[in-house]
């Protein structure tokens, strides 16, 4: 008995940096409720999307290890597929956010299917074209997208049938916020342990990899699948926060901005791309109503500064600085050098 | 999946090519070339359990991209590879590997991120559930159970080439294919190597690609010798060794002492 509760404890022990990041986001989020300020809840529940947007880029960039602009496909299926259903008189939320993760991982496994078989530069090339054809294809197929115009009036969500439609600036931010913590508490819980270990030796080396039997596409592809799961349903609360869509939400630019938000906050950190992705919303529609025109130039000093001042995003700063102070300290009291993953067993 | 030696057959008679056909790997007209370079152009090669096979020759022979060709790393541009009684010509390098194609790199390959021990048990995923050995087992074998929760990237040279050794190990192979394993290794490093290759299965056919001539001599029972991507000599390791003409192609071709016959 003794031994359980303390193999209980070290598991929770473990399972802490996990989940401390997702409970300060959960309380922050109920700080930002709790404000007498509507503006300030629809703000921030605008958003939650584009973060989770980023957790997705974040599991096939620092994870997988493939920096893709290509994610804005899966993210514009889900968001165009739920302003239809939603559109058609199919308002529940929870039918919507299924749809908008199967039919995000069925575009994301179709684009895979040939993304993943390159690597670097050409991914990258390859990546953005998914995303300049799917801001051509929303423009173009007017019939699902409503061409360069978009979709507006999109009728507001419902948790079950018979509550009313999700419509208060603080229930939709709660709502997002809930959505955002639970699919980026997923990833997380899903690229732990084993799964995390065989993904950094397929990002090491795939050649060893290979050798020792992973299919190394194989798994770069489910990763891919699964990513854009996630940017579906980031689609569908783009859907919900904003109630309508243009093209230019799922352009190139929402593309490259939601790779400079995971590169800010640490691209192998899923909390740490969606505190990106806020930073980067932060400077780009809040701190440049102070210098109207000019957020464009504030959103790439703050790309020039993320990439120089703190390599390896925001997340990696506590380390650095913690290397840093040990160097100051002295060589007596370096610690030695750790590894991606931890023992766990020696069996 | 474990392997009961009892029910593998004994090793071939030499220059058998249809014994090995169904029990190990056989390859026939295998040719490749980058551009009008031919790098490799073999009329047999064949591999039975329990071969302690050396292939040797001087720089540019072909002899990685024998190595590279058989593990699935290249796909010849022409021939045919029987494995166990499959046709895997066109088979990737995962599943050569699952299907009992291990091998080690020229140059170590681990993954710096993970610990030794988190390496070993990636290398033997696919038997981690029945494994011959436990992963800290296989570093015991290769003398790195100190360091077994240091990351890959704290290695010396030498201990990176022996987690490499192990990874492969731990997958299980039926077949392992070594390109170079004694190349920047110390004498004490190289003697371990040989202890550890000595301990291995008698099942388990090992091909050594091999500069080091005392390493072959120590190890290999078979010896073939390439020149310029073609067989030069086959047979057995003690007359080949002895035949002038493979000590003149490799000081014709400027091999030093590690090199000589």
């Amino acid at each position: 008995m003794r031994a359980f509760t303390q193999a209980v404890a070290v598991a929770r022990l473990r399972s802490l940096p996990m989940v401390a990041p997702l409970v300060v986001a959960a309380l922050a989020i109920i700080v930002v409720a709790v404000a007498a300020d509507p503006y300030l809840h629809t703000t921030v529940a605008r958003m939650l999307p584009f973060a989770l947007l980023a957790v997705s880029v974040a599991v096939v960039t620092g994870h997988a290890g493939l920096p893709t602009l290509g994610q804005v496909a899966p993210y514009a299926a889900g968001a165009y597929l739920t302003a239809r259903l939603a559109l058609t008189g199919i308002d529940l939320a929870i039918v919507h956010l299924l749809c908008a993760a199967v039919v995000g991982a069925v575009v994301a496994g179709l684009a895979g299917a040939v993304l993943v078989r390159h690597r670097g530069t050409v991914f990258l090339m390859l990546s953005l074209a998914v995303a300049e054809l799917t801001a051509i294809t929303a423009g173009q197929w007017r019939a699902v997208s409503g061409g360069t115009d978009g979709l507006a009036g999109i009728p507001a969500p419902r948790l079950l049938p018979g509550l009313p439609p999700l419509l208060g600036d603080r229930t939709v931010l709660l709502y997002a916020a809930t959505i955002t913590i639970a699919a980026t508490a997923v990833a997380v819980w899903l690229l732990r342990g084993d799964r995390r270990m065989l993904l950094t030796a397929t990002r090491a080396n795939e050649d060893r990899a290979r050798a020792s039997g992973h299919p190394v596409n194989a798994h770069l592809w489910m990763v891919h699948c699964a990513a854009g799961a996630m940017a579906g349903i980031a689609g569908t609360l783009l859907i919900h926060t904003h109630r309508w869509i243009t093209p230019a939400d799922v352009g190139f630019g929402t593309a490259a901005l939601v790779l400079l938000a995971a590169v800010i906050g640490g691209a192998r950190s899923l909390g740490g791309a969606a505190v990106g992705a806020v930073i980067v919303l932060g400077v780009r529609d809040v701190v440049a109503v102070e210098v109207p025109g000019h957020a464009p130039l504030l959103v790439g000093a703050l790309f020039v500064i993320g990439v120089y001042a703190l390599p390896g995003g925001l997340t990696a700063l506590p380390a650095r600085l913690r290397r840093r102070h040990r160097r100051h300290a002295g060589p007596h009291a370096a610690a030695p050098p750790t590894a991606a993953t931890s023992v766990r067993s020696t069996s | 999946m474990r392997i009961d030696p009892d029910q593998l057959p004994a090793p071939r008679s030499r220059r058998d090519p249809d014994h090995a056909h169904s029990t190990g790997l056989v390859a026939a007209g295998l040719r490749h070339a980058y551009g009008p370079l031919t790098v490799l152009d073999l009329d047999t090669f064949t591999i039975a359990p329990g071969d302690r096979h050396a292939v040797i020759g001087p720089n540019g022979a072909g002899k990685s991209t024998l190595l590279n060709v058989l593990a699935g790393t290249i796909r010849a541009q022409t021939g045919q590879l029987t494995y166990n009684g499959h046709t895997v010509t066109r088979w990737r390098p995962a599943w050569r590997a699952r299907a009992g194609i291990g091998r080690t790199f020229q140059h170590p390959a681990v993954w710096p991120d993970l610990t030794c021990l988190d390496c070993v048990r990636v290398g033997g995923w696919h038997h981690r559930r029945n494994p011959d050995h436990t992963p800290i087992q296989v570093l015991n074998l290769v003398g790195l159970a100190d360091q077994a929760d240091q990351p890959a990237s704290t290695l010396s040279h030498g201990h990176r080439r022996m987690l490499d050794l192990a990874v492969a190990i731990a997958g299980q192979p039926r077949i392992l294919l070594l390109d170079e394993p004694a190349a920047g290794l110390t004498d004490t490093d190289t003697g371990r190597l040989l202890d550890i290759l000595h301990g291995l299965p008698s099942w388990m056919a090992v091909v050594i690609i091999e500069h080091h001539m005392d390493v072959v001599a120590a190890f290999a029972d078979w010896i073939t010798v390439l020149h310029q991507g073609r067989r030069h000599t086959d047979g057995p390791a003690h007359l080949v060794r002895a035949d002038p003409a493979v000590a003149a192609l490799y000081l014709g071709t400027g091999g030093g002492d590690a090199a000589h016959p």
